[in-house]
């Protein structure tokens, strides 16, 4: 049996201490072991920042890419090997500034993948500017008068590009937290996790406070359904998004995969190079 | 009788002219010819002068003729565009419907025949084109049975009365031509070709097959002219292997997607031209950091920005060498032939998982697009080379959680590979400089060391033939150097200058970087001039051989970089002109 334990590495992060990110490498780790993947079959991808750094924190294969092009990178290795597990991860910057492209068409590409987005609403690497999950008037050093952009709605954004399994969780619910992305392993499609995950160095007011202050739980919302997608929006708005657990998931929806005419059952990454004589010379036939 | 025939039909876009090039051409492939096409064709999908030139020879052709025996014109501009092209003994044959003028300097006789007219008289419009190959048929005194076997491959599922009634619209062609030409039937007859049945495809056709044949099962692009056909290939050939293709968002998703492709042990690749190669330099970066094979087609456009989408250049290429910051391991193959592309393109995967880099496979529009003959090819002749892809039950148990050593320092350089999934291989990678087993490491002596490692797969790269080479004198008096399409005008411009006692060689570059000095040294240093012949403004390949070889005074730049191919009499005559000058 895998426990959470087979995922520790003997890497020491690099983040500040009471970085949410720690919780989220943790609930990773426990994830993976409760869904019971073993770590040769986990691979956890991820892009720059503070954030991308968790692929070398955790032992499973690991790729720290470029910034904002986990995603893309991510896909490519699940179509190649289909029964890998694959986690995608990065901070909001890299989801949602430099890699939204890639984000919102891999929610609605729905590959059976995991995302998982550690949302602190600043650039922390860089040492303090906005980000696209700032709020208005948030003061960074490269907003010295107050943000003047609003912050993105990812999850409402999510929702709408047809993603479907939406969730969200926060660093200081690691019990939450892990079964999110448990369910998230588990889901047949693209999971989108939102998670935050507070800097607690350059961002002094979304602190671990604020949010225990602000958060609703889905959990204890009475009569909430997450297969609807009209009420998941509607909570959203009427939450202004900070709420945690699951808030819609479509498992009904096949994944990309499921729905490729003629793609193999078994990992591309096992079939044989080399073709039949017979089927390259009626390949060539068809240029007489 | 003719050795050689040049042949174009010309109208509006979105008519049908590029099937009325492709019925001729196949018709003249299955007698055995050699054949060479060229589109003319503009960034729109309905509208615009475009046509199809068409030459067709009993030996071999890889470019396109200065005239034109010819000319199919189902409008005005086609005329009064191509004319010029024609010679006293060519022939226009025009559509009666479009009251076609005959241009004052013209010197080419023109016949106006009804093609449309003919054509709804059987049923359709649309088979003005085929009465319009008729027509052709009876210039070159080719049977209508000639046509049959294409006929029914085109139009078979439509039915046979479809067919029937095509082949009748080619026999009317022929009959209302035979009237008009009267003693001059056959006039335009070619001398009989071999009958040997051979492959007419465009050079992306060879790159696809060549991509499929090496064992490609994914990739992953975004449509740009001229490299949709590579991805229009895979998507309708890969099914049938288990494979697929992702059509992404950008060019950043492609090349990416393809590096967690590889990653993942998958032979996959992308193709684009300039535009998107542009997208792509990160990810070229990332592919030589984590030491990830990355196989990407360039087929080149005229550039620079969105340029020129439809029109030949060969401009990217220094982009190709150089382009990621930074510096990395990285081959650049140009193949110059059909035959080239396919093989070239398979030893581009072979190499990209052998050195575990990435590897541009250089084309260019003519070459792309350009459609000729090609020999069958030989699948035995086939090699697949993973390199050092380790296999699950060779590798040894670990211990402790440690890392499995993927960027190991070893002496070429090539550090063995392990794929996710295996047991026993959990490494990391990253494109921060790192350890030998993948963690990040700033450490100077580990910089260098993983540096100079990375930089040393270079000197291990295993190409067959890097130059094409035809040199029959030990001490020429000019040495012609081109790389891509251009391999073909400079065959033609070799045997012409010849001919005219002008002691000429000719070299095609194929392996463009690491740069094949000792291949290219004794051509260059045997010759009294080195004339570089290349589609773009500033002589890149000249000047990488001035950076590799030295010799500066004797290389000279021939440069066309108007959008069109260099034409044989065209570059004999300017050869001619630089000698004569004595520029050079």
């Amino acid at each position: 049996m895998v426990t959470f334990k087979d995922f520790r590495n003997n890497v020491k992060p690099n983040w500040c201490p009471g970085c949410g990110d720690f919780s989220v490498q943790a609930a990773i780790q426990r994830a993976a072991a409760n869904v019971g993947i073993e770590p040769t079959d986990l691979a956890v991808i991820s892009g720059i920042g503070c954030s991308g750094r968790i692929s070398g924190y955790i032992h499973s294969y690991g790729f720290h890419g470029i910034h904002g092009r986990a995603l893309p990178i991510a896909q490519g290795l699940k179509m190649a090997n289909r029964d890998l597990n694959v986690i995608a991860s990065g901070g909001d910057g890299d989801g949602f500034a430099i890699g939204m492209g890639h984000t919102i068409h891999a929610i609605r590409r729905n590959i059976d993948i995991t995302y998982i987005v550690m949302d602190n609403q600043i650039y922390g690497l860089t040492k303090g500017q906005t980000s696209p999950r700032s709020a208005a008037g948030f003061k960074t050093k490269s907003t010295p008068g107050g943000a003047i952009e609003p912050s993105l709605a990812p999850l409402e954004m999510a929702l709408t590009a047809g993603a479907t399994f939406v969730a969200q969780g926060f660093s200081s619910d690691l019990k939450e937290l892990t079964s999110i992305i448990e369910a998230g392993i588990n889901h047949k499609g693209f999971s989108f996790i939102n998670v935050f995950s507070p800097c607690v160095t350059y961002n002094k007011i979304n602190t671990y406070d604020w949010f225990k202050e602000h958060i609703t739980k889905l959990s204890n919302v009475e009569g909430y359904d997450p297969s609807n997608r009209g009420q998941a929006m509607a909570t959203l708005m009427e939450h202004e998004s900070l709420v945690t657990g699951i808030i819609y998931q479509n498992a009904e929806q096949p994944s990309y995969q499921e729905q490729v005419n003629g793609y193999a059952q078994t990992p591309l990454s096992t079939e044989e190079l080399m073709m039949s004589n017979r089927d390259f010379d009626k390949l060539v036939k068809e240029f007489m | 009788m003719l050795h050689q025939l040049s042949w174009k039909v010309g109208g509006q876009q979105g008519e049908g002219i590029e099937s009325t090039g492709e019925i001729f051409s196949m018709a003249m492939n299955r007698l055995g010819y050699f054949l060479y096409g060229y589109r003319h064709f503009s960034s729109r999908i309905k509208g615009g002068h475009t046509n199809n030139k068409i030459c067709v020879r009993t030996t071999e052709v890889r470019t396109i003729p200065d005239d034109l025996d010819i000319l199919v014109a189902f409008d005005q501009e086609t005329i009064e565009v191509n004319y010029k092209e024609l010679t006293a003994s060519s022939v226009i044959l025009a559509d009666a419907k479009f009251k076609p003028q005959h241009p004052e300097d013209c010197v080419a006789t023109m016949y106006v025949i009804p093609f449309t007219e003919i054509a709804s008289e059987l049923g359709t419009s649309l088979m003005k084109n085929m009465v319009a190959i008729g027509a052709t048929s009876a210039l070159l005194n080719l049977d209508k049975s000639v046509f049959q076997g294409v006929v029914d491959e085109i139009f078979g599922r439509k039915g046979e009365s479809i067919v029937e009634k095509n082949m009748e619209a080619i026999q009317q062609g022929y009959e209302i031509m035979a009237q008009n030409l009267g003693d001059r039937i056959g006039e335009w007859e070619l001398e009989p070709a071999d009958g040997k049945r051979r492959l007419f495809m465009i050079g992306n056709d060879a790159i696809a097959l060549g991509a499929l044949a090496a064992g490609v099962r994914f990739m992953a692009a975004y449509p740009i002219t001229p490299a949709t056909e590579i991805m229009e290939y895979m998507i309708k050939k890969l099914p049938d292997f288990g494979g697929t293709v992702i059509q992404t968002e950008d060019e950043i998703a492609a090349a990416t997607m393809a590096i967690g492709a590889n990653y993942g042990g998958v032979r996959s690749f992308t193709a684009s031209a300039g535009p998107g190669l542009s997208l792509m330099m990160e990810a070229i970066g990332l592919s030589g950091m984590t030491e990830q094979p990355l196989v990407i087609v360039d087929t080149q456009r005229g550039g620079p920005s969105t340029g020129l989408p439809t029109k030949q250049e060969q401009s990217d290429l220094m982009q190709m060498i150089y382009g990621t910051h930074g510096e990395i391991p990285k081959v650049v193959i140009a193949p110059s032939t059909g035959q080239e592309a396919f093989f070239d393109t398979i030893e581009a995967f072979n190499i990209a998982e052998e050195l575990q880099l990435p590897v541009i496979v250089l084309s260019d529009l003519q070459l792309s697009l350009g459609k000729q003959t090609v020999e069958p090819f030989d699948y035995s002749k086939i090699g697949l080379r993973r390199g050092r892809l380790q296999t699950e039950t060779d590798l040894p148990e670990v211990e402790d959680k440690s890392y499995f050593k993927r960027f190991e320092v070893t002496e070429d350089g090539v550090s063995p590979r392990v794929v996710p999934g295996m047991k026993n291989g959990i490494h990391h990678v990253t494109g921060v400089e790192h350890d030998e087993t993948g963690k990040p490491s700033e450490a100077a002596a580990n910089r260098q060391m993983q540096m100079d490692k990375r930089m040393r797969k270079l000197k291990h790269v295993n190409f067959p033939n890097p130059i094409y080479q035809y040199a029959p004198h030990e001490d020429a008096d000019v040495l012609l150097v081109g790389f891509n399409s251009t391999r073909g005008v400079l065959e033609e411009v070799q045997a012409n200058l010849n001919a005219q006692g002008i002691r000429a060689n000719h070299a095609q570059v194929r392996l463009i970087h690491p740069f094949p000095v000792s291949h290219v040294a004794p051509l260059v240093t045997t010759a009294k001039k080195v004339l570089v012949v290349e589609n773009n403004a500033t002589g890149q390949l000249a000047n990488i051989i001035k950076m590799n070889v030295g010799m500066h005074d004797k290389i000279v730049n021939v440069l066309k970089y108007d959008g069109t191919p260099f034409l044989p009499r065209e570059l004999t005559n300017r050869v001619k002109e630089l000698l004569a000058d004595g520029y050079i």
